[in-house]
């Protein structure tokens, strides 16, 4: 940790370390950075988009220790120690994750600005509930907000996503 | 076709691999679902800074002062700019709609305010510096100081005697009055052994694209570089040179990866001459999002109508004459064409129906509040919503089943030739309802609607029966002689084969979301016999491609894709005769199959695209006069406007203990002519349909009598979430237009034209039974409770007290109002 001082404000900047997308990431920042800036300015990952600031919209969402919560409204101090996951990370060995194949497959998205929040929403979705009924993917993703979609194939963009997760035994 | 106006296009087969008519996965989709997109907060330049906005907290007053030291003094600030500083702007906003012989009150709508603000969230000053954090702290350190003025928000108290004036040049808070009419309307209603009267209030709504506007402006060596969050790059550098004063060859304008845009970007906002000015002036570029609560304050609005509407009938059900009058609330400035929304609900005031006379007149009003423009619909969901509701009230009256009503009057021929002028280019609005009923099973839903009522339980069933017109359109009938739009309706195309035989089309479309670049390449591949793949999309740069009229009003592919296909015919031409000259055949015997060029009769004797290209880059024999290349450019100008047409029939069930509005079924039955990629249509349709219900259930900007926004945020303002919305039944029609060659129509409109009486209807089909008979949206809890309430003569609940009245005259505030917050509603 490391204080400066610049006329009458005392500016503090705190070291943070963040496994993000399974990689180690550390970076000084101001205490009152928010997650989504440290991701999308600090370290340059622009997948996950600021869409309302007030937790309302779910575009910022990304997983905190496999978890959703929307970076928007969370400093980047409090990520320190914890590992986050964002749209960058969904992608393994080269290949599309399930999910972002699902969501091409049935046309889930349109303008592609809610997708990222989407789709890590529902992987988290599915890796608690691996066979979720509509009503359930409906529920789990209602913190989320899509304008163009109407939902309908963003729903079934997430059972293609599950009957492929059966399939490969994730 | 004998009609004047509608020349019919000939119609040509495409002849390649059949691409069109597939439901082809999306081409844009590998960027966007991998966080590889390019949003333009998504771009940083070299020395960018950042821009922070001091908007006004008053909704109407003089500026007295303001006073910028302090936050000049911010660390890592490098400018602050005034109204004062900008004075060397060659003009303000231009507002483009100016019908011939009608005045249109244009007040001077600069990018920071000058003397005196109009609305909550106006621009008075702008902050630069280099950390995004910081110019919001320096901005804070703006002091402005403000002389109040009297506020008017509601737009007929503007118009009434003694109403505070917003704009004292103009000595009244009109801004304009016209009418659009045909037939005999007196006569008509005259005649009419019936006539119903409903005034109708189409509320004020939010575009809410989910990515906020942004800009990224650059100034370098005397050019300047513009990406926006736009809908309209051409048009924006149209208006950017008549602002800055700067000629066209030193503006580029690039709309890149584009986050939604619902007519809310189909605008020139102030920020983007802003962003341009300073990043001229400082000689660095520079950048400002918006953050949501700029976005919901000051990106235009949409709707905001007040409808008096009144439909003559017989006896016997058949319709005489409609007469409608549009009160708009324009807001308190003008931006590119906010005042000729209306016209649009005039073209389509006779709806499907029989009408032999039709008038609209339409009176805009300044408020103190911002300004509206087109959003998804743009005047015609206020027109189907008015005349839709009014004929089941007219089948009421009647005593006839809204239905037969309906079909009763139906227009069965076409082209129609309607009283206003417009002719209907093509249409079987028996079709779509006979298949919309076959989906829905209304004789099952009635027995099922009067059993759940034996319990208790209110159901309902809504229809909507809906034409509308888009593919903007004919430069003749929108242009200056004509509504006096000061513009050009066409499409550009460019369709360039490289010398390999990979294809690289031009398009004066910006599409934002509705995979342009998929349902183009089909088209071009079909027509060069070529695989999609093969095909590269380019829009959205004003350096690449010839100008072009944008993405709006559900013209990308009616005009767009028509100038795509007609450019792609010439390339196919000139391929054939090159392929003749190569093979010694005459031209007409040179067909394309599977993607061959091949002489007719002999499959053997025939050539790819790839070796006719080599011949045309290496043109060492091609026939006599040919110029090299294989590259062709269309202008499509339309001799008609397109007209989508379908049936819409929504159930829903009503707590009528808590007021509380399900949507149970949905069925939509949409015609838009041939279908080019039937997956992209069901998701216009999808989206298109909860736009609207968004409208009718939970949406709307409020503000209070002070003119606050009070809906400024997404806590605010209701938007449907997955767990709001069911599943829709969707199917189609496919009835082609005569006007243009691929025989397609709109969508991207069509279903948020359609559904929100729909939704109405069906409410109030479900309370028909307990004296409901009127209900405006949105129809949240306290709205219907209310009104429940009202109809039973039992009154109570907190309708009795002063916020209860508050709550219900602005239909409970737009708070929570969906499944996840508690029935109350709760605008607080």
């Amino acid at each position: 940790m490391s204080a400066t001082v610049s006329g009458e404000t005392a500016e503090t900047t705190h070291a943070i370390t963040v496994t993000l997308n399974r990689q180690e990431r550390s970076a000084e920042v101001e205490p009152r950075l928010l997650l989504v800036h440290f991701l999308r300015g600090t370290l340059g990952l622009t997948g996950t988009h600021v869409g309302c600031d007030t937790t309302s919209c779910g575009a910022c969402t990304v997983l905190l220790d496999g978890k959703p919560i929307k970076s928007c409204t969370f400093l980047a101090v409090q990520a320190d120690g914890r590992e986050v996951t964002t749209v960058e990370g969904l992608v393994r060995d080269g290949g599309l994750h399930p999910i972002q194949e699902g969501f091409k497959e049935e046309h889930g998205l349109q303008c592609g600005f809610c997708t990222p929040g989407m789709m890590l929403t529902a992987t988290a979705l599915l890796a608690e509930n691996p066979n979720p009924s509509e009503e359930e993917i409906r529920w789990a993703l209602s913190g989320n907000v899509c304008r163009c979609t109407g939902y309908q194939n963003i729903v079934k963009a997430v059972q293609w996503a599950a009957a492929k997760m059966a399939e490969e035994g994730r | 076709m004998g009609v004047p106006g509608v020349e019919a296009a000939e119609r040509a087969e495409p002849g390649g691999n059949g691409y069109v008519g597939r439901s082809l996965k999306r081409k844009e989709d590998p960027r966007l679902i991998t966080g590889r997109a390019a949003y333009v907060d998504d771009m940083t330049l070299p020395r960018m800074l950042y821009a922070a906005i001091v908007r006004s907290p008053e909704a109407h007053a003089r500026i007295v002062s303001i006073d910028t030291t302090a936050a000049r003094e911010q660390p890592g600030v490098e400018a602050v700019f005034t109204g004062e500083d900008l004075t060397d702007l060659a003009a303000p906003c231009p507002m483009v709609w100016s019908p011939p012989g009608v005045e249109v009150h244009v007040p001077d709508h600069w990018p920071l305010a000058r003397d005196k603000v109009g609305y909550v969230g106006q621009p008075v000053a702008v902050v630069l510096g280099h950390d995004k954090y910081g110019v919001v702290d320096a901005a804070e350190q703006v002091i402005v100081e403000y002389d109040p003025l009297p506020v008017v928000v509601d737009p007929e108290s503007a118009l009434e005697e003694g109403a505070p004036i917003i704009h004292d040049e103009f000595g009244t808070n009109k801004v304009f009055e016209w009418s659009l009419s045909g037939g005999d309307v007196e006569g008509a209603f005259r005649d009419a052994d019936v006539v119903i009267e409903r005034r109708v209030v189409n509320h004020r709504t939010a575009g809410a694209a989910i990515e906020p506007r942004g800009v990224l402006a650059e100034w370098r060596h005397g050019k300047l570089t513009l990406w926006t969050s736009t809908q309209i790059p051409h048009i924006c550098r149209v208006i950017l040179s008549i602002q800055l004063g700067l000629d066209e060859h030193n503006i580029r304008v690039v709309a890149p990866d584009v986050g939604g845009g619902f007519g809310s970007k189909l605008q020139v906002y102030g920020e983007e001459v802003l962003a341009c000015w300073c990043a001229r002036k400082l000689g660095r570029p520079v950048k400002w999002t918006a953050t949501r609560s700029e976005e919901m304050a000051t990106t235009h609005h949409g709707r905001d109508q007040i409808d008096y509407v009144r439909i003559g009938a017989k006896r016997d059900g058949t319709v005489t004459g409609i007469h409608a009058k549009i009160i708009q609330d324009c807001g308190a400035y003008h931006l590119i064409e906010g005042p000729v929304i209306p016209t649009f609900s005039a073209c389509v005031m006779g709806g499907c129906y029989k009408f032999d006379a039709i008038q609209t007149d339409i009176v805009g009003v300044f408020t103190n509040k911002f300004t509206t423009d087109a959003i998804r619909g743009a005047g015609r969901p206020e027109a189907t919503h008015m005349i839709e509701l009014t004929m089941d009230e007219l089948a009421a009256e009647l005593d006839m089943d809204p239905l037969e009503l309906r079909r009763k009057n139906f227009i069965d021929e076409f082209p129609s030739e309607r009283p206003h002028g417009f002719i209907y280019d093509s249409g079987d609005y028996h079709g779509t309802l006979d298949r919309c009923l076959e989906m829905l099973d209304l004789e099952a839903f009635r027995r099922e609607q009067a059993e759940l009522r034996e319990r208790g339980i209110y159901r309902g069933v809504g229809f909507s029966t809906y034409v509308e017109i888009c593919g903007l359109g004919p430069s003749r009938a929108l242009g200056p002689e004509g509504w006096g739009m000061q513009g050009g309706y066409f499409e550009s195309a460019h369709v360039r084969v490289h010398p390999t035989g990979s294809i690289t089309v031009y398009t004066g479309t910006s599409p934002h979301g509705q995979g342009h670049e998929t349902g183009f390449a089909q088209i071009v591949a079909d027509r060069l016999g070529v695989t999609p793949d093969a095909v590269d999309l380019i829009y959205g740069d004003t350096h690449t491609g010839p100008f072009g009229k944008n993405t709006y009003g559900s013209r990308s592919l009616a005009v767009g894709g028509e100038a795509i296909a007609r450019a792609a015919e010439k390339v196919q031409d000139k391929a054939k005769r090159i392929v003749a000259h190569q093979l010694e055949a005459a031209p007409e015997d040179i067909e394309l199959v599977g993607g061959r060029f091949q002489v007719r009769g002999s499959p053997d004797k025939a050539m790819t695209l790839a070796q006719v290209a080599g011949e045309a880059y290496i043109p060492a024999d091609l026939p006599e006069g040919m110029e090299a290349g294989l590259d062709e450019t269309c202008f499509y100008d339309p001799s008609n406007f397109v007209w989508p047409f379908g049936a819409h029939a929504c159930i829903s069930e009503v707590d009528v203990e808590t007021g509380r509005v399900d949507v149970v079924r949905y069925i939509a039955v949409d015609d838009c002519g041939p279908a080019i990629n039937p997956l992209l249509i069901d998701g216009q349709i999808h989206g298109g349909i909860v736009h609207a219900l968004g409208q009718a259930l939970y949406e709307q900007v409020v503000y209070d009598a002070d003119g606050q926004l009070v809906t400024g945020t997404l806590v605010d303002y209701a938007l449907p979430s997955a767990a709001d919305v069911p599943n829709f039944d969707t199917d189609r029609t496919e009835t082609p237009t005569p006007t243009n060659t691929l025989g397609v129509k709109g969508v991207g409109e069509a279903a948020t034209i359609a559904c929100s009486p729909a939704v109405v209807g069906s409410v109030l089909d479900a309370l028909r039974p307990l004296g409901v008979t009127e209900l405006n949206m949105p129809l949240t809890p306290m709205r219907v409770w209310q009104a429940i309430q009202e109809a039973e003569g039992r009154g109570g609940g907190p309708a009795e007290t002063e916020q209860g009245r508050e709550l219900g005259e602005q239909g409970g505030g737009a708070a929570g109002s969906g499944p996840t917050a508690p029935p109350e509603g709760g605008a607080s």
